[in-house]
């Protein structure tokens, strides 16, 4: 029935710990080939999730299905037809980078041949074909990470399970593993769940990302809708750095208790618009000017007749030239159709009116 | 010049290290006439061999006394109580650390209190099962004892090592191909030898050094051990044959000074690993 091949399946999924939900009734269906990326802040339960998947955890309820087999209930790790790879990469100290690839193959009893070749193709694909014979210890972080994918690719797994793999990287290396990563994911073709806090890597890997927050998924969507179309205050404030601005709005044209919501770099001069360009204008008090090259942050506040005293930031690109003096009061402007309407009560996101 | 003063504190911690060494090898080669001087005679230098060295000493330690036995008793001891250590302690600190949770904090708490229980107050519940099992004045009864002190205290130690052992790599260990029975065998014990050899050294070190529970629970001189016969049975009335003492500590010494330095890292690596990454 269903046209979408589904690599990973979760239904109604939980699992607490005491009283602490961790994973809270999560619906999840990951499609066959697909880079699903797990974002959310630390502790919201992506983790967990990820090692209910792998067998590491066991589910309270609800049910896992890998490739369309059911598994959450006796299927042991190592049946599940996943390769993971830990955030600290977990590899064997007293094995060489060679032992460590092979390890998998041994444990399947594959013939000692056939594993010499299968690690050498592997690392060959990572170009770590020259440190086969030394040990984890000696190798840098970005070297152990390949090592770690490479074991991960010799099983033939048919999902790909990565907790935060770049995060112990540093900043410099973790933009060209990022890359390598995609790129390696684009290659195989292999469904891929990916756990992550930092929301760049998630937009830039994932095919489409699951924001998760207090055990529950908020929002599943490409990283576009996920970023124009974010479903609740949190989505709208995880997703995007800085944070989508949030303004309570007065309005006897709108529902009470509605919160206006804009990212930073829509919110820009109002000289920048078109005269015919409906726009909602501030009057913005700028209190201070952040000069990060590529980009100026404008921080201020909005506050007039008809809106709550809100603080709110504004990203320019060094593209606009008008100069932001600190401490004036300055007209700044949103697009009309770059306004997102929230319920200040519950977060939720509110499609109703269209502005005043 | 920083350089230098380091140097001078290292010679001087290894002349105070090796100084009793010295000590017992000129003791236990120097004959009699040489090592009982009367203090007033201050021409005499202590520290050098002022007549020839002789063996006398060394042929009374191994012709006239048990000491090859007592080395015997030793070894039968020391390998017992450190495979009943090793077998009992590490699988239980293991599982104290992996598998219980929460209970395993307090299980472990209350085991490390066990071996704070001073061994004075424990003679009489002990030598009544000694008794019991007809053990006493036997080899047995130290085997029976000295693992109520290695195991509590070696528990807690591979408890602690184990802690600091990630645990995602016995995981990997079971998503790549592994049961958990697989990886306690097989992955695990590799991952923890450090701790492994602490407990060996310490259970090692304690047998070699006990004297209290040898002194009550064995009174024949042929059932002692080392640590033991040497100090009870190298003397005449009040007067200690120095020469042969000193003979037998430094046979005894000398392996294993010589063992320590091969396993001094991997035992500083067991004692202070928890502390440093716990």
């Amino acid at each position: 029935m269903d046209p979408i091949v589904v690599g990973v399946e979760l239904r109604n999924l939980s699992r607490r710990f005491g009283d602490f939900h961790a994973v809270d009734g999560v619906d999840l269906s990951i499609r066959e080939g697909e880079l699903l990326v797990l974002l959310g802040p630390s502790g919201c339960g992506k983790t967990t999730l990820l090692r209910m998947i792998a067998g590491l955890e066991r589910p309270t309820s609800g049910e896992i299905f890998i490739g369309g087999e059911r598994v959450d209930a006796d299927v042991p790790p190592r049946a599940r037809g996943i390769a993971m790879v830990f955030q600290s990469y977990a590899l064997y100290p007293h094995r060489t980078v060679a032992q460590n690839i092979a390890f998998p193959l041994e444990a399947s009893g594959m013939p000692r041949s056939q594993i010499a070749d299968k690690v050498r193709w592997a690392a060959e694909m990572f170009g770590i074909a020259r440190y086969l014979e030394r040990y984890p210890r000696q190798l840098s972080g970005g070297e152990r990470q390949r090592v770690a994918l490479c074991r991960a690719l010799v099983r033939d797994p048919k999902v790909f399970l990565l907790d935060e793999p770049l995060a112990n990287l540093d900043a410099k290396l973790r933009n060209t593993a990022r890359d390598e990563l995609k790129r390696f994911q684009r290659r195989i073709q292999r469904t891929t769940v990916y756990v992550t806090h930092d929301q760049v890597e998630a937009m830039g890997l994932g095919d489409r990302i699951a924001v998760m927050d207090h055990g529950k998924v908020r929002q599943i969507g490409t990283p576009q809708e996920v970023y124009e179309d974010p479903v609740d205050t949190f989505v709208a404030t995880f997703v995007g750095q800085p944070p989508m601005n949030l303004v309570e709005v007065r309005d006897p044209a709108l529902p009470p208790g509605t919160l206006l919501g804009f990212r930073p770099e829509h919110f820009l001069p109002q000289g920048h618009f078109a005269s015919g360009e409906p726009t909602q204008v501030f009057c913005f008090a700028v209190r201070r000017v952040e000069y990060l090259g590529s980009d100026r942050y404008v921080y201020g506040s909005v506050a007039e007749q008809g809106f709550g005293e809100a603080t709110v930031i504004a990203k320019l690109p060094a593209i606009v030239a008008t100069p932001i003096p600190e401490g004036e009061a300055l007209e700044f402007a949103v697009p009309r159709k770059a306004l997102r309407y929230f319920d200040a009560a519950t977060g939720a996101r509110r499609e109703g009116g269209r502005g005043p | 010049m920083k350089r230098a003063g380091l140097y001078a504190a290292a010679a001087g911690f290894m002349l105070f290290a090796g100084f009793p060494f010295y000590w017992m090898l000129l003791t236990a080669f120097k004959q009699n006439r040489d090592l009982y001087v009367g203090a007033f005679d201050t021409r005499h230098v202590p520290w050098i061999f002022n007549d020839p060295p002789t063996l006398e000493h060394v042929r009374l330690l191994f012709g006239q006394t048990e000491f090859p036995r007592w080395v015997l008793n030793t070894l039968v001891v020391v390998v017992a109580v450190v495979v009943i250590t090793v077998v009992v302690a590490v699988p239980a600190g293991y599982s104290l650390a992996r598998l219980t949770g929460r209970w395993g904090e307090r299980l472990g708490m209350g085991i490390f209190f066990t071996y704070l229980i001073p061994p004075t107050l424990l003679f009489i519940p002990f030598s009544r099962v000694v008794a019991l099992l007809g053990l006493q004045n036997s080899l047995g009864a130290l085997i029976l004892v000295y693992p109520t002190i290695t195991i509590p205290f070696c528990t807690w130690l591979v408890m602690g090592f184990v802690r600091s052992v990630p645990w995602d790599i016995e995981e990997q260990a079971m998503i790549d191909g592994y049961s958990r029975l697989a990886v306690i065998m097989k992955v695990a014990p590799r991952l923890i030898v450090p701790g492994i050899l602490t407990v060996v050294v310490f259970s090692f070190t304690l047998v070699m050094q006990e004297f209290v529970y040898a002194l009550t629970f064995l009174s024949s001189v042929d059932k002692m051990t080392v640590s033991l016969g040497v100090p009870i049975a190298l003397v005449r009335g009040d007067v200690y044959h120095w020469g042969a003492l000193m003979a037998a500590a430094l046979v005894i010494s000398i392996p294993l000074a010589i063992i320590y330095n091969l396993f001094i890292d991997r035992f500083i690596q067991g004692f202070t690993m928890g502390a440093v990454k716990g």
